[in-house]
C-alpha cells in the first residue's frame, strides 16, 4: 500500500489535534507516515502511533526553531525523498501552508491548500475546498507530480486506530537558504485556557454590537459556560476591543464548528467568508435587518446586553 | 544606491460582487467589477513608508492579469508607486499560484529588486503561498506575514504574529516580504497622487519578453485542475424570535434540542 507522508505540528511533542484529523484522511489514501520536527518530536510517536502512523520520522535540530520555515521544508523534502509517498498532507495553518508550497516547488508538484475533505480518486486524491466566502465548492486534484495538499482544522474526525508507529530518525541536510530569516526573538502567546479558535466545537464571537473592550466579558463568559473558543469581527478588533488572532473572516481566522454563535456581528462578507461553514448557526442582533439572520438556524432579534446575560445563566443552570 | 521596491500586486473581482466561476471553472471576471485587491494595499502602504525612510528609493508595483488590470496599477500609482509593470498575455489564462510565481519570479528578476513586498493573500484565490512560493524561486530570504516592518542597513526586519506566539524576524537583503492587513492602514489617494499616476510609465510584457512559453503558465500548464464547482446551497431559513424577555431563555432552548448544553 502506498505510503502518505503526514506533517506533524506539536508543542513540544504534543501534537495538536488538525495532525490526528489529517491521519484519518491519510488513511483513506493509503499507510500514514508522520514527519515530526524539533525539539520534543520523539515524543510525537504515543499519539501518532494510536490514531494510525506506521512510522514517525524525527529530527531534532535547533534550526527548526531558530529559522523562518526553510529548514521545515529541507525536512520534509528529506522526508519525501527517503519515502516516495503518495501524496504529502500539511495542516493548513500560516506556516503549514507556506512549507507546502515550497516543498510542491521543489519536487515539481502542484499544491492544494484549504482542503475542507479528501477522498482517494482514480487519478489521485481528490480535495474540497470552499471558494469565493464559502459560497461554491470545489472538488479539486494535483495533476502533476506528487500531491501536495493543506488541510484546514476539524475537516474529519479524530479516530483511533492503532499502527506500528515505530520511530526513525531522519536524516537532513539543511540548504544554503535555511538560515536565509532567523527568528530573533519569540513570545509565547498567554494561554486562555479556552480551545483554539480554528479547532473549537464551538465559537462563540462577538462584533461591533458588543461595543468596547470592556463588554468582552460577557461573550468570554458565555464561551466558557459552552467550553467554546472566543472570536470577534474585524470591526471589534479594529476598534481595539479583541485581539486579532481572534479575528474571524477573510482576513483572519476561518472557522468550521460544530456550532458558531454571532454576537452583535451583522454578517457582512468579510466575516461571512470565515463562519459560514459552520454546521449550525446562531445569532443575536438588535437589527431585524442584518444579514447575519440570513444564514442562522435559530436568531433572536434583541440587545445582546439582555439577550446573552440571560442564555448564559440559564446554561450555567442547566448545567449545574 | 537606490533601494528598489518591487510591489506584486492582483486584480480582483470585488469580493463584495455576486462572484463565480466561469464555464472553464475559471474566476468569472466578466460580470463582476474588479480592483486592486485590498489586502494589496497595505503592500503597497508599507512600500511608501519604506522609501519615505530611505535615503533614496523607487517603487515599481508589478502585476499578472487581463487588460483590466492595469487598473489595480493605476491604483497603487496614485498612492505615490513610481511606476508600473504590467505582465499580461492571453496564454496566462486559468494560471494557477505555481505558475504565477514563475511569471512574477521572472518579471522581478528583470526589472531588478532588493526588496519585494506582498500582501498577505488575494481576496479571490486566498491561499497565500505566493510570497513564500516567490522566496523560494528567487532563493533569498521569506520574511512574511509581518504586521510590523521596517528596513535599515540592507536589512529587513519585522513581527510576525502566529498562532501560538508572535515572533521577531531579521534577514539580509535582497528578500521577499509579505504584510497583513495589521501593518498599518493604507493610505488614500490623493486628488494630485490621482493626476500624477495619470503621467507615470506603465510597460507591457508579455511572456516572450520574458522567456517562458505558453506551456508553462494558463490552463494548460496548471499543476491543479478543478473537477467542478458548485454553489453551495442557500441555508434553509431558520427560526427568529424577536426578544421579549425570554430571547436568551429561548435560545437556551434551542441550544438544549441540538445538543450543545
Amino acid at each position: 500500500m502506498a505510503e502518505v507522508l503526514v506533517y506533524v505540528d506539536h508543542v513540544d511533542g504534543a501534537v495538536r489535534k488538525p495532525t490526528l484529523e489529517l491521519l484519518t484522511l491519510a488513511r483513506r489514501i493509503g499507510e500514514p507516515v508522520a514527519v515530526a520536527l524539533g525539539a520534543g518530536a520523539a515524543a510525537t510517536a504515543g499519539a501518532l502511533a494510536e490514531h494510525g502512523a506506521v512510522k514517525v520520522l524525527t529530527h531534532e535540530a535547533a534550526e527548526y526553531a531558530d529559522y523562518l520555515v526553510v529548514p521545515k521544508v529541507d525536512a520534509l523534502q528529506a522526508a519525501y525523498d527517503a519515502v516516495s509517498p503518495a501524496a504529502v498532507l500539511v495542516p493548513s495553518s500560516a506556516e503549514g501552508k507556506e512549507i507546502a508550497a515550497r516543498l510542491a516547488l521543489r519536487i515539481g508538484s502542484g499544491v492544494i491548500t484549504d482542503a475542507v475533505d479528501l477522498e482517494a480518486g482514480d487519478e489521485g486524491p481528490v480535495a474540497t475546498q470552499s471558494a469565493f466566502a464559502a459560497s461554491f465548492t470545489t472538488k479539486t486534484r494535483v495533476a502533476k507530480g506528487t500531491p501536495v495538499i493543506t488541510v484546514k482544522p476539524n475537516s474529519a474526525p479524530v479516530e483511533a486506530a492503532p499502527a506500528a508507529g515505530s520511530v526513525e530518525a531522519l536524516d537532513v541536510t539543511f540548504s544554503a537558504q535555511a538560515t536565509g530569516t532567523k527568528v530573533t526573538a519569540r513570545t509565547p502567546r498567554e494561554s486562555t485556557g479556552r480551545p483554539e479558535l480554528t479547532e473549537a466545537a464551538i465559537v462563540v464571537s462577538g462584533g461591533r454590537g458588543v461595543n468596547g473592550s470592556e463588554n468582552f466579558g460577557l461573550i468570554e463568559s458565555l464561551a466558557d459556560s459552552l467550553g467554546a473558543a472566543v472570536g470577534a469581527s474585524r470591526a471589534a478588533v479594529d476598534a481595539g476591543w479583541y485581539p486579532h488572532t481572534n479575528q474571524v473572516g477573510q482576513t483572519g481566522k476561518s472557522v468550521s464548528p460544530q456550532l458558531y454563535i454571532a454576537n452583535g456581528i451583522s454578517g457582512a462578507i468579510q466575516h461571512r467568508a470565515g463562519m459560514q461553514t459552520s454546521k449550525t448557526i446562531v445569532a443575536v442582533n438588535k437589527d431585524a435587518e442584518a444579514p447575519i439572520f440570513d444564514l442562522v438556524d435559530y436568531g433572536v432579534v434583541g440587545d445582546l446586553f439582555d439577550v446573552v446575560p440571560q442564555l448564559t445563566e440559564e446554561i450555567n443552570s442547566r448545567k449545574g | 544606491m537606490s533601494l528598489r521596491i518591487v510591489v506584486t500586486v492582483k486584480y480582483v473581482p470585488d469580493a463584495t460582487g455576486d462572484r463565480h466561476f466561469a464555464d472553464d471553472l475559471t474566476v468569472d471576471r466578466d460580470d463582476v467589477d474588479g480592483l486592486l485587491s485590498e489586502l494589496d494595499e497595505y503592500a503597497v502602504e508599507q512600500a511608501l513608508q519604506i522609501a519615505d525612510e530611505a535615503d533614496d528609493a523607487e517603487i515599481t508595483v508589478l502585476t499578472v492579469g487581463p487588460e483590466d488590470a492595469k487598473d489595480a496599477l493605476r491604483k497603487a500609482l496614485s498612492m505615490g508607486a513610481d511606476k508600473a509593470i504590467h505582465v499580461e498575455d492571453d496564454d496566462l489564462h486559468g494560471t494557477d499560484a505555481i505558475g504565477t510565481s514563475l511569471v512574477l519570479a521572472k518579471a522581478i528578476e528583470k526589472a531588478g529588486y532588493d526588496l519585494v513586498i506582498s500582501g498577505m493573500a488575494s481576496t479571490d484565490g486566498t491561499m497565500g503561498v505566493v510570497p513564500a512560493l516567490l522566496a523560494e524561486r528567487l532563493g533569498v530570504p521569506q520574511v512574511t506575514l509581518l504586521s510590523e516592518v521596517s528596513v535599515e542597513d540592507g536589512v529587513v526586519k519585522g513581527r510576525r504574529d502566529g498562532d501560538s506566539a508572535s515572533e521577531q524576524l531579521e534577514a539580509s537583503l535582497p528578500a521577499v516580504v509579505s504584510v497583513t492587513d495589521q501593518s498599518g492602514e493604507a493610505r488614500y489617494p490623493s486628488f494630485k497622487g490621482i493626476m500624477a499616476a495619470k503621467k507615470k510609465p506603465v510597460e507591457s510584457w508579455d511572456l516572450s519578453d520574458l522567456d517562458l512559453e505558453a506551456g508553462e503558465v494558463g490552463l494548460e500548464g496548471a499543476y491543479t485542475v478543478v473537477d467542478s464547482a458548485t454553489q453551495r446551497p442557500a441555508r434553509t431559513a431558520g427560526t427568529i424570535v424577536k426578544d421579549e424577555g425570554e430571547g436568551g431563555k429561548q435560545l437556551a432552548e434551542f441550544l438544549a434540542g441540538q445538543k450543545f448544553i
